[in-house]
């Protein structure tokens, strides 16, 4: 990427009078505004909006839009974001006026076809888990794991056991699974992990107890390693009367291979913007639905969809904790999903953790004699190696990140999971070329090597990107959030 | 599998190369019991030609707003959207980043992101935005949790005009953090928060006071007198605001509210059932380190040129775990940046535009259907975009009639309690000939 970024602010564009967009004429006679809406509620200045043209505002954001990587733009092994390829032909399916121009609140009988897909995709996603119902609702990954929490602290309060308050998390999980647990007014206590990088079973024995309301786990886990015991730790969440919560953020390692349901587990969710391809748009929208057994179904977040005979209609589970948010979740973000699943059926959903878990050891095996690896054995979806080695030479991951943006790549997720030094997060997804991986691997090993022989090569870089390396803690000390006029 | 390159022999290749025979010694560290021994019941695979021949059909049984004329509104609007969002927002850079963790090779996420915070602080006149919640609603129950942070309280007063699913969606986030809630009660006559009752709730224990502007009936809400008696009392002013209205009403900002809130969807977003379209915050400057989700600010590179990158994270859960102020992680940021694109191509005096014709064409609208025998005006504020009829006949019937005439009619509000009552929303798409063909239809079947 050798842009250079040199592009002005939309605001600093504006010229005074210049106008991008017309509305049709008004054709309704018109009554003074202050017989409208009183004078004390109406606005002195309008907003500060910019004035540019159409050609202008397309040229601004096309202008942007090559500052930036994407899939689309080259290899992006971000570790736990599972970016692969977001079919195209979604696009278009979204786009379809039946689809996009529907309003949440016509009535059932002219809205059938969305009901239906909600309906099936729920169905799809309840039998890749190995559960029993699904609610669409959450808007992410985070929201999936709120929604979950709180339909796991409903079940609880419902059987007499509201004391229930405290959620086992391991050290190495996802901010989110803590932060979620905090929402929902639950204490973390958090579980180590072994030597295997798995859950540590003999602490785990020891944390359980009379208040355990459940286990959240990734299973792959964040260093990319499938839990070997995770039977025993079902087994014992589950004596004690909690129950287990799958992070499906990982989940790209497991369609059609394990089913979250049948080892135990209670509650999944999925990121469709992960592991069922929806694009990630810089940030979302994604989707986060939940998958529960059916003794936790009646404590759904609703609405959901029933089938009855040939008819779809909207319901709000028996004992539902209600809302999470308005109407029915981000229904153009899961329908993309939908058609994944369609487009894949079973045997290529397989295909695609088969292939994520190969290229991942593929790659593993390829780096580990340049880079230190924590955890020396078969690896899933993604892998976690160290870059503790790369000190001696004055250089840090953080340096290692930067310079594969010279050649082109997106960094992979650097310093997490937190119990790994220097860590290097790395899921290539199945959509790569082996090619793709080959070069990559080329370009690591060629960096390590930078970082013994010019280590300024990395703790300067990047060199060839629209910036350089952007100063972080200035921007944290005097937040400058909005643009103002000089 | 179409979007998979390896071949064949490549696989095989890199399983020799990993000393493995087969692909099942991938999943050697899987306890067999563990291994799902079946095929997914799912359907498929189907080629490109058959998905879409699926979705047209799935599509097919859906009546939509480009066939039918819409009065519906309560939340989402059929606003009109300018051609240029869709062909910007699909532009694959955008589309497929992720969160811009990188800045060096995100900036153009970045920028446009600090673009709409400043945008968002224009609506409403806050010092400070954030890069998107979910939605209004969820963003709303988040503005309620960081005013109890902010203010060590534990009570919230939510007014009886707010949207119902918001309702219910704030008392869920509430309820899971043991805060206690108190409504004031609607005023019967004009529609809005009873101000004679006032006293009926317990301010001095208060975090803050929702007011939704204009409320879930499209009618403007007496602010000034909440903001003085919450402020009076040490608690925040929190608003839940409609974009488009900000182009002719007071900002929040000027009425002293601490945090503002609302949904974007009528800025560019597609209807799309209810989603995605994204959720706004605003806040002061005062309260920005407890403020939810990503924030972009502006710093300089090393050559000392402008740059921006995600900043302010210590309140975020990727460091802060279970002490963050949320756990929000992903956003709406690709329908943030459609309203940027939108409110860029509409610009100052379009953006005006939308929302004088928006009033224009609701009043229009109201008047002519309190011509027909039967119907009276539900209440007495002056409203913006949305207006409620009262009438002694069966709305979903009604409706269920209007469908056949092409018209998506008001909301009937039986689902919420008031049975009498529909709801109707106008916005700069409808034409006169589409309201008056309405009237008169309506008319018909009334009488």
């Amino acid at each position: 990427m050798t842009v250079r970024a040199n592009v002005p602010l939309i605001f600093e564009r504006s010229t005074p009078g210049r106008r991008g967009y017309r509305l049709p004429e008004l054709d309704v006679p018109e009554t003074p505004l202050e017989e409208l809406i009183p004078q004390e509620y109406l606005r002195s200045e309008p907003p500060q909006l910019p004035e540019v043209s159409e050609p202008e505002v397309v040229r601004h954001y096309t202008q942007l839009s090559r500052l930036n990587h994407g899939v689309d733009v080259g290899f992006y092994p971000l570790g736990s974001c599972t970016m692969k390829y977001n079919p195209r032909v979604h696009e278009d399916l979204v786009s379809l006026p039946g689809l996009s121009a529907i309003h949440p609140y016509q009535p059932e009988e002219t809205v059938q076809g969305a009901l239906e897909l909600i309906y099936n995709l729920g169905e799809h996603l309840a039998a890749i888990a190995g559960l029993a119902k699904t609610s669409l609702q959450p808007a992410a990954g985070a929201h999936g794991e709120l929604s979950g929490l709180m339909v796991i602290k409903a079940y609880h309060n419902h059987r007499g056991e509201g004391h229930r308050n405290e959620m086992i998390v391991p050290d190495s999980a996802h901010g989110t699974n803590p932060a979620s647990c905090a929402m929902v007014g639950y204490k973390v206590v958090e579980v180590p992990s072994d030597e295997r990088g798995g859950v540590d079973v003999e602490a785990l024995r020891k944390l359980v107890g009379p208040n355990t309301a459940g286990l959240m786990l990734t299973n792959p886990n964040t260093l990319g390693l499938f839990d070997e015991n995770i039977c025993e730790i079902a087994e014992i969440v589950h004596a004690a009367g909690g129950l287990l919560y799958y992070d499906g953020a990982n989940a790209n390692a497991i369609l059609g291979i394990v089913r979250p349901g049948d080892t135990g587990f209670d509650v999944v969710h999925f990121n469709l913007h992960k592991t069922f391809s929806t694009p990630h748009g810089g940030g979302g929208p994604g989707a986060g639905p939940i998958v529960v057994s059916k003794e936790l179904a009646p404590f759904l977040p609703g609405p959901v969809v029933e089938k009855e005979g040939d008819r779809f209609r909207l319901v709000m589970p028996e004992h539902s904790i209600g809302r999470v948010r308005s109407f029915y979740g981000n229904f153009l973000v899961y329908a993309k999903a939908y058609a994944y699943i369609l487009s894949h059926g079973p045997e290529g959903l397989r295909e695609v953790s088969e292939t994520a878990v190969l290229n991942a050891n593929y790659m593993m095996n390829k780096l580990k004699d340049v880079f230190e690896l924590p955890y020396d054995r078969i690896c899933m979806h993604e892998f976690v190696l160290s870059g503790s080695g790369l000190k001696k030479h004055g250089v840090r991951t953080l340096d290692l990140a930067k310079r594969l943006s010279d050649y082109g790549y997106h960094a992979p997720t650097v310093y997490f999971p937190l119990i790994v030094d220097e860590a290097i997060m790395i899921e290539p997804t199945e959509t790569e070329a082996k090619s793709t991986l080959d070069q990559f691997i080329e370009v690591m090993r060629q960096i390590a090597k930078e970082a013994e022989e010019q280590p300024e090569m990395l703790t300067s870089a990047p060199h060839n990107t629209p910036v350089k390396r952007v100063d972080e803690a200035r921007a944290a000390r005097h937040p400058v959030l909005r643009w103002r006029k000089a | 599998m179409r979007y998979i390159p390896i071949t064949e022999d490549e696989r095989r290749e890199m399983l020799t190369s990993l000393g493995l025979e087969k692909i099942d010694d991938l999943f050697q560290d899987i306890p067999q019991e563990a291994i799902f021994q079946g095929e997914l019941d799912v359907p498929g695979p189907l080629s490109e030609a058959e998905l879409i021949r699926h979705f047209r059909e799935l599509a097919a049984k859906n009546q939509d707003a480009t066939k039918l004329v819409s009065f519906l509104g309560a939340g989402v609007y059929d606003h009109l959207t300018p051609s240029i969002i869709k062909h910007i927002i699909g532009r694959g850079e955008f589309l497929t980043a992720y969160t811009p963790y990188q800045p060096e090779i995100t900036q153009g996420v970045l920028q446009s992101i600090f673009e709409y915070q400043t945008m968002i602080c224009e609506l409403t006149a806050m010092d400070a935005a954030n890069a998107s919640m979910y939605d209004g609603a969820s963003a709303l129950a988040e503005a309620c949790l960081m005013a109890c942070a902010a203010t060590r309280r534990e009570l919230v007063i939510l007014p009886a005009t707010l949207h119902p699913e918001w309702q219910e969606v704030v008392r869920l986030y509430l309820e899971n953090q043991d805060v206690a809630m108190v409504y004031l009660p609607q005023d019967p006559q004009t529609g809005t928060v009873d101000l004679s009752r006032l006293d009926e709730v317990p301010w001095a224990e208060a975090a803050c006071v929702v007011v939704q502007q204009p409320n879930f009936f499209g009618l403007l809400e007496p602010v000034a007198e909440l903001e003085k008696r919450v402020h009076e009392n040490g608690g925040l002013l929190v608003m839940a605001v409609d974009p488009i209205s900000l182009s002719l009403l007071k900002p929040p900002g000027e009425l002293n509210a601490d945090i503002v809130v609302g949904d974007g969807q009528s800025l560019g977003q597609a209807m799309g059932f209810g989603g995605p379209a994204f959720g706004f915050f605003a806040t002061t400057d005062k309260l920005i380190r407890r403020m939810p989700g990503r924030v972009v600010g502006e710093t300089v590179d090393a050559e000392g040129k402008r740059a921006f990158v995600l900043t302010l994270q210590t309140r975020e859960q990727h460091i802060r775990r279970e002490k963050a102020t949320s756990n929000i992680c992903s956003n709406q940021a690709l329908n943030a940046l459609a309203a940027t694109i939108y409110l860029s191509v509409l610009g100052k005096q379009g953006f005006r535009d939308v929302g004088y014709q928006c009033l224009q064409k609701t009043h229009y609208l109201k008047q002519r259907l309190l011509e027909i025998p039967g119907l009276k005006a539900a209440f007495s504020a002056p409203s913006f975009r949305e207006f409620a009829l009262r009438g002694a006949v069966d709305w979903a019937e009604i409706n269920r009639r209007l469908l056949d005439h092409g018209f998506l009619g008001g909301l009937p509000l039986a689902r919420f309690g008031q049975p009498e009552l529909a709801l109707f929303s106008v916005t700069e798409a409808r034409t006169k000939a589409e309201m008056d063909a309405f009237v008169s239809t309506l008319r018909g079947l009334i009488s």
